[in-house]
């Protein structure tokens, strides 16, 4: 399993593209936002949370189609359901590393940008903190998505239709996390319900990605 | 005789043929009766005018939307479970029907509240949780076609439907949170003292009768024509390969 993870995370990097086109997507999308809403600091302090985890959901949801689509092609996916790990291993340490190469970059990079949206001094640790309660069930939830479009050609623009409307509740809670903390109030509740929807997502939704591959590799 | 015999597209094609005309005359004939006794007959509410009448299409539609969610998570389940076509392609027939029963909810909503609200729409959570309801149906929709082998098709889109309703469960409370709302509470319910009064209630009730009625005719008349489709497609497929 250390040795899938290892593999799926040297070829992230060396392959090119998959590893910085997310962070890069993120500092465009976030570059963007002033451009349409206009330079007002207050403005932008008050949409910040928001345009943050945005920015960071839409990037996570680039590198999807990756997960599985090229070991597809190879073949290496056919090896890796006959190999003595079972496919909800494999489907978890496939989210691991997507989740090391796109969520934990952007959870880092995410306060530098929120400079860049005056985003209020307090909200910076909850910031970092939400996104990285918060990206893991992006990423599991991402998994599940290639998972179903694992065998079509043209997947890319489904994927996000099926992934997007699951990203809701994760969405809602993570920015509504951050807002909170910009304006000094609570964040136990959203902080609770985020950690809690990342944990049974975590546990649960490998499960049903790999059934989704084991049906996608049985018509074949 | 069970229930699982319908399972076969035989018995269900006999069947069907001959509960859709029934199934389409009641819808008729409660949807003309409901709607003319509710747009026609009725007072003007207090306060409302007559823009309560808008209720005769959106509780209808809105109970419809959620319920063929239901209905399409029941048929995919017994999909997965015991692997009956028909309840496959009856899960795929339900979808775009739901989709437009959502939309209907949605749009007759902006219609009222734009004089009762004085917007065409607001970010409560009830039409918040439908819009992402509607989403889910597109989804759900677009993987149908997407995939070519039926069978996973099938298998594919049933779990879809499973982690559906997981999470439109969940946004639903979510966006709760979210959001404090305009929308009232509940009107309908069984177990509370206070209903609306009975010159609306009994319309109503006639109205949701006729969705539910024209539902299960177009639910049928899709699943039929979906089992021809597939029959379609296997004599080409033999005729191919003679």
């Amino acid at each position: 399993m250390i040795a899938l993870l290892l593999r799926d995370l040297r070829l992230a990097v060396r392959a090119g593209g998959g590893f910085g086109l997310g962070l890069v997507f993120f500092l465009i999308v976030v570059t963007l936002v002033p451009f349409g809403v206009g330079p007002e600091g207050g403005v932008l302090a008050r949409i910040a949370p928001g345009i943050l985890w945005l920015g960071a959901l839409l990037a996570c949801l680039l590198s999807l189609d990756r997960i599985f689509a090229l070991d597809q092609e190879d073949g290496s996916l056919d090896l890796l359901a006959t190999a003595p790990i079972p496919m909800e291993a494999v489907v978890a340490i496939k989210a691991l590393a997507h989740w090391l190469t796109t969520g934990l970059p952007l959870t880092i990079a995410a306060p530098v940008l929120a400079v860049l949206l005056h985003l209020p001094q307090g909200a910076y640790g909850w910031l970092v903190l939400s996104l990285l309660v918060g990206t893991p069930a992006l990423s599991v939830l991402g998994t599940f998505g290639a998972a179903l479009t694992v065998g079509l050609r043209r997947g890319g623009l489904l994927l996000s239709l099926l992934v997007l409307p699951l990203y809701v509740p994760t969405l809602i809670f993570g920015a509504e996390l951050v807002r909170r903390g910009a304006e000094g109030r609570t964040v136990e509740v959203p902080l609770l319900m985020l950690a809690g929807i990342t944990a049974a997502t975590i546990a649960l939704m490998p499960f049903a990605s790999a059934a989704a591959i084991r049906m996608n590799l049985r018509q074949t | 005789m069970s229930l699982w015999d319908y399972a076969n597209p035989v018995k269900f094609m006999r069947l069907s043929g001959r509960l859709l005309p029934v199934a389409s005359i009641l819808a008729g004939i409660s949807l003309a009766v409901g709607l003319v006794w509710g747009f026609f007959f009725t007072p003007d509410a207090e306060n409302f005018g007559s823009t309560v009448k808008v209720i005769y299409v959106h509780v209808p539609a809105a109970m419809m939307a959620i319920n063929i969610w239901v209905m399409m998570l029941v048929a995919s389940l017994i999909w997965l479970v015991r692997r009956h076509h028909v309840s496959a392609l009856a899960a795929k027939a339900a979808a775009p029907i739901g989709a437009v029963m959502t939309l209907i909810a949605l749009i007759t909503g902006a219609i009222w509240g734009q004089p009762m609200w004085g917007t065409w729409w607001a970010w409560d959570p009830r039409l918040t949780s439908f819009l992402i309801l509607f989403l889910f149906y597109l989804g759900y929709m677009a993987l149908w076609p997407a995939i070519e082998n039926t069978e996973t098709a099938a298998d594919l889109t049933s779990v879809l439907c499973l982690v559906g309703s997981v999470f439109a469960v969940l946004s639903r409370y979510a966006v709760n949170f979210w959001n404090q709302g305009l929308h009232q509470g509940a009107t309908l319910s069984l177990d509370r003292q206070q209903h609306i009064a009975n010159v609306y209630w009994v319309p109503l009730l006639v109205c949701i009768a006729g969705f539910v009625l024209l539902f299960v005719a177009l639910v049928l008349l899709r699943t039929r024509t979906e089992i021809r489709l597939r029959r379609l497609r296997a004599l080409e497929q033999r005729e191919r390969l003679a």
